[in-house]
């Protein structure tokens, strides 16, 4: 995204956050969207989820093969993992893909069928109309998602790691609540609010912008979950190195 | 009436139009009409302010459009109802949700008042009971009536169609010229169709504005297009080589 994109995708969130013409109808609009994000990721997510955390336990265990570490540390490693890094992280990696290419061609077949255009002219603001309930739903859902997400995980690895041996469920479960630090969650909701944010804005300034017609709603919906994936990145970084 | 004064408008660095002016007076069916890439669409885009025009203005019952804020436009479009080329319906609405949107968003009205003005809508389009159907269960010709319907569910004031007959076979075509004059006449719209089809010009042109490489090169009536010494007019309208064998003929 270089500057001029950054700069027109200010001026898009600014005219998202105009006064909604009739509350009602956005209310209507964000509870369609908060299902389609939320519950209609929830499979998804808790496959994902699952089986990062199984495979974490088995990982974390074949490479703590000294006698001198107690078992109970596969459990307190797995935990931190996920709920500071893999749950928000690949959550949010995970849905960019499937709901950012979405929002993306959603809006952008919406562009180049005149449709944007037609709620223009009928005095609707096309951006607040089409963006804001995705915004909004994106950071109630993805920090939900995130938390469902974290507590799969750790029950994955519960469930790996009985299955596999490589752990007993005694000392995972001690593991997991020994010394365990509630600020992550905080640091981990956090992520997943600015994530929720990125994957339903950036897709959706990127089909808001198209111009042509089937292949370049195709591109912008492969450059919206690009950016996205590269946004959530860099993001990471900046709110870990702030928080902790 | 609508009034636009001296329009500009260009798109890195190529001049698409370049000072139009022209009045169209309500309750009667204005064209503009001109070969592609003549500027026509960018003319109507540039009234309704899809585009900004570069200098000029655009003049709705003597207000002025252009330097209008946000909120001083959003009461003008309030007052407009536009037909779209690919009649831009709401894909994931029914055509009754389309119809209904603008009553939604801009009346308090109860649900039985707006279910009736949808029925009304269509009935005026001749569509009665197609209420529960999705976009992509119509043809051609009946998105085009449902695109009206829409246009002129909040009673508009001024009526925009950008090429109305595009990818219609011409009975429809006729079928749609005449739902677009009789509205016109009956609610005293001002109505401006951008089109390049000449059984619209002859048949509901009342007035005609041509437009040439982003110039007005002429203005008048149906009556008169066929009597003009201007080249560029002429090579228009008897493109076709059924208009060259009416014009050959008488």
């Amino acid at each position: 995204m270089n500057f001029t994109n950054f700069g027109r995708y200010i001026l898009l969130l600014k005219s998202v956050f105009r006064k909604p013409e009739k509350l009602k109808i956005y209310l209507k609009e964000i509870a369609k969207q908060m299902d389609y994000v939320g519950v209609g990721s929830l499979g998804l997510i808790a496959i994902i989820s699952t089986f990062i955390g199984a495979v974490m336990t088995l990982q974390i265990a074949f490479q703590l093969v000294s006698d001198f570490i107690p078992k109970t540390i596969i459990g307190s490693v797995n935990r931190d993992s996920s709920i500071l890094e893999l749950s928000p992280t690949i959550s949010a990696i995970v849905l960019a893909g499937k709901i950012g290419s979405a929002i993306s061609s959603e809006i952008g077949s919406m562009r180049v069928t005149e449709q944007i255009d037609a709620l223009e002219i009928m005095g609707i603001n096309a951006p607040g109309y089409l963006i804001l309930p995705k915004i909004i739903s994106g950071i109630t859902m993805v920090p939900m998602l995130v938390i469902i997400s974290m507590f799969l995980s750790i029950s994955g690895g519960y469930i790996g790691g009985s299955i596999s041996g490589a752990v007993t469920p005694a000392e995972y479960i001690q593991g997991i609540t020994t010394d365990f630090n509630p600020y992550t969650i905080t640091v981990a909701l956090v992520k997943a609010f600015v994530f929720g944010f990125i994957i339903t804005s950036v897709p959706a300034y990127e089909g808001f912008y198209v111009r042509g017609g089937a292949l370049e709603v195709s591109q912008a919906s492969t450059r919206a979950v690009v950016i996205s994936c590269i946004s959530i990145l860099v993001c990471d970084y900046l709110v870990t190195q702030l928080l902790l | 009436m609508i009034e636009i004064k001296d329009i500009y408008k260009s798109f890195s660095g190529n001049d698409v139009l370049q000072g139009i002016s022209g009045k169209f007076e309500e309750g009667v069916t204005n064209l503009i009409i001109g070969g592609s890439g003549s500027g026509k669409t960018t003319l109507l885009k540039c009234m309704v302010g899809l585009h900004q025009p570069d200098s000029g203005s655009v003049l709705y019952d003597g207000r002025d459009f252009t330097p209008m804020t946000y909120e001083q436009r959003i009461e003008v479009r309030k007052e407009i109802g536009m037909l779209f080329q690919g009649s831009a319906l709401f894909d994931s609405m029914t055509v009754e949700e389309n119809i209904m949107f603008p009553l939604n968003m801009f009346t308090d009205q109860s649900r039985k008042e707006k279910l009736e003005r949808v029925d009304f809508c269509l009935e005026r389009v001749n569509l009665a009971g197609k209420n529960k159907l999705f976009p992509a269960e119509l043809s051609g010709g009946m998105k085009k009536r449902v695109g009206i319907a829409r246009a002129i569910s909040m009673n508009p004031k001024y009526l925009f169609c950008d090429e109305p007959n595009s990818g219609l076979d011409p009975k429809t075509s006729i079928v749609i010229d005449e739902l677009i004059k009789e509205i016109t006449e009956e609610y005293k719209t001002t109505t401006i169709v951008v089109t390049h089809d000449m059984n619209s010009v002859m048949g509901i042109g009342d007035y005609i504005l041509f437009l040439h490489e982003g110039k007005k090169f002429w203005e008048g009536s149906n009556k008169e297009i066929a009597h003009t010494d201007i080249q560029e007019l002429n090579d228009f309208v008897f493109a076709s080589r059924f208009m060259k064998a009416a014009k050959d003929k008488f």
